[in-house]
């Protein structure tokens, strides 16, 4: 399997014309400014993801996005089409997997895709075969039979995908799409968003789970309280927050404060204890001030247990840009 | 490896845009197909209004009416209306499970005559009306009901029924709409429902009652609905009864549809 890092192929595409034009959009309830004035370009046949914790405002931006619910403020246009004086239009261009699976439970999975189909258009028979096709495309056509109350999580997460492709769209909206879903699921669906972004189709997808975003999207928006925070390539925001980190790890895990203080006295950066409390991490810019850390810490006493360079991790972007610990992490070692 | 994006994604261009009407009929061709998977509904449906037939035939049916088969041929008519405002709860309870999954979230993403799901929803409740009322009318029959004006004359009852059913789901929708948890629907939708049912002339002629209770009955929409199928089935109807029976489901659907399709914009 090509599981090309994105990394790697995430040029600026500013040549490229946009799938999406947002500019303040804003999204209220009550006193909650659940969006809080967000503006967003994404490239055609792009995977671009929308990053943020619980209650960021990443789904509520989804939804608007996708004619489900009218912005308070500001402007957006889908494919070309204005948002709010042409949501038909939008509509036809536009499929969404929401974050609960938008299925009929009391009917067959071919059922639900047939159901689809025809309102979208296809008669008969016409609707009969692109329901199964997709069913044999997302190897589904075993449980085609079967209620999709009866499905488990990764075939209705397929199916839900399945039933977004029915004509093929130009934006595809998906709102966490692989929340709750086991480590091999979750591998199937990002395999499948990938052969979709391949194929053209411009992916918005909203995610907390930091190593998604890392691994499936050639840009990211981090999110927190309503606003765009940060913006760019998983690259430009790790270089943003610093050039490499300095992992280490103690064997007298009670010396970590001190460590802490000798290592920011030394490299001049802030040292972030990671949530489990058992590894530091430093900003550094070369080996060599690495190494003279290293050489500190040996002399003041403190005995390193293990250490490492790398580039930082998006938890560690998302620390430097909110000051924050992201509520992904737990989430992370569930899946992992 | 199998690489669904090849597979399914060659120009899979949209099909000329269907009609409304082609839409409504997709969403009711799903409410045919939960008849289908989720048969366990009829007989919710058909439970309380049997129940109630029985019940009020033959142990309340000798005092009420002098005998249990003059009762029936006075309550017979009645228990069908009861039976469709019943059933009216079921599609507000319909709706509320779908909003609650997510399911209209698609729906409503897709390039569809908005009111489409609604018109499904619809169907559904004229098949729900159809059934569970012929199933009360072959039990009527065999406990030795004679609709008098014969087939015509039930085939016109049904009609109207269909309409009280159409006028009576339109709050229930609303109901839907409005308010997350299924259950809760039907919590509310029967605290409405027993007292205008029961304050009718359905069970007993209103003669008895205290003159205040017999305002309201005389002017309760059911008792007008109840009326009329009692003439529609069993002899001396008149236009003004019909007319006076349909008062509420047209206003109930001139003042709730547009009402339902706001509330459905909305959200």
């Amino acid at each position: 399997m090509n599981e090309a890092s994105p990394v790697e192929t995430t040029k600026p595409r500013t040549q490229t014309p946009l799938a999406i034009t947002a500019r303040g959009l804003v999204k209220t309830f009550g006193e909650t400014r659940a969006v809080d004035g967000i503006d967003l370009d994404v490239p055609r046949g792009m995977i671009f993801a929308i990053l943020g914790p619980n209650g960021a405002g990443k789904t509520t931006l989804m939804r608007m996005l996708a004619t489900l619910s009218a912005p308070d403020a500001g402007t957006a246009t889908v494919v070309g089409h204005d948002l709010v004086k042409e949501p038909h239009e939008v509509r036809s261009a536009i499929a969404m997997t929401g974050q609960f699976a938008s299925l009929d439970e009391d009917l067959t999975g071919r059922e639900n895709l047939i159901l689809l189909a025809r309102l979208w258009g296809f008669r008969g028979r016409q609707a009969k075969s692109r329901a199964d096709a997709l069913l044999s495309a997302f190897s589904l056509s075993d449980a085609a039979a079967k209620q999709v109350k009866d499905y488990s999580g990764g075939m209705r997460r397929r199916l839900d995908i399945a039933a977004s492709l029915i004509v093929t769209p130009g934006v595809l909206f998906l709102d966490e799409p692989t929340t709750g879903l086991d480590p091999k699921a979750r591998q199937d669906v990002w395999r499948m968003i990938r052969q979709l972004a391949g194929s053209g189709v411009t992916i918005l997808l909203t995610t907390q789970y930091l190593e998604e975003a890392d691994q499936l999207a050639a840009r990211i928006a981090v999110i927190d309280k309503g606003r765009k925070i940060a913006e760019g390539t998983s690259r430009e925001l790790k270089a943003a927050t610093g050039s490499g980190f300095l992992h280490i790890a103690l064997d007298d895990a009670a010396r970590m404060e001190e460590a802490a203080q000798l290592l920011e006295r030394r490299l001049d950066a802030t040292a972030q204890t990671s949530v489990e409390g058992a590894e530091l991490s430093v900003p550094v810019t070369t080996a060599s001030a690495a190494n003279e850390a290293i050489a500190a810490l040996i002399a003041a006493g403190i005995d390193v247990s293990t250490f490492s360079m790398g580039q930082p991790s998006l938890d560690e972007v998302f620390f430097a840009l909110t000051g924050q610990v992201t509520d992904a992490e737990d989430e992370k070692e569930a899946v992992s | 490896m199998n690489n669904p994006a090849s597979l399914t994604l060659q120009n899979v261009e949209r099909p000329k845009r269907p009609s409304a009407i082609s839409n409504a009929l997709v969403f009711g061709w799903r409410a045919v197909l939960k008849f289908k998977h989720v048969p366990e509904q009829l007989f919710d449906l058909i439970m309380t209004p049997l129940m109630f037939t029985l019940l009020f035939t033959f142990i309340f049916g000798g005092a009420l009416a002098g005998s249990v088969g003059d009762y029936l041929q006075f309550f017979l008519p009645g228990i069908l209306v009861q039976t469709v405002t019943f059933n009216a709860v079921y599609s507000g309870m319909g709706l509320s499970t779908d909003l609650s999954k997510g399911l209209f979230d698609r729906f409503r993403s897709l390039p569809i005559w908005p009111l489409a799901p609604f018109a499904g929803l619809m169907v559904g409740d004229v098949l729900r009306h159809l059934i569970a009322g012929l199933i009360i009318l072959g039990v009527g029959l065999i406990l030795g009901y004679r609709p008098e004006e014969g087939i015509l004359g039930v085939v016109g009852a049904f009609l109207l029924l269909f309409a009280i059913g159409f006028g009576f789901g339109w709050i229930f929708l609303v109901l839907g709409l409005l308010i997350r948890t299924p259950m809760t629907v039907m919590t509310i939708g029967f605290t409405f429902i027993f007292p205008i049912v029961f304050a009718s002339n359905i069970m007993v002629d209103p003669s008895t009652m205290p003159g205040w209770l017999q305002a309201f009955v005389e002017v309760n929409p059911i008792s007008l609905m109840t009326t009329a199928l009692r003439g529609l089935m069993n002899g001396g109807i008149t236009l003004e009864q019909i007319g006076l029976a349909l008062i509420a489901p047209v206003v109930l659907t001139v003042v709730l549809a547009p009402t339902t399709l706001w509330l459905y914009m909305r959200r």
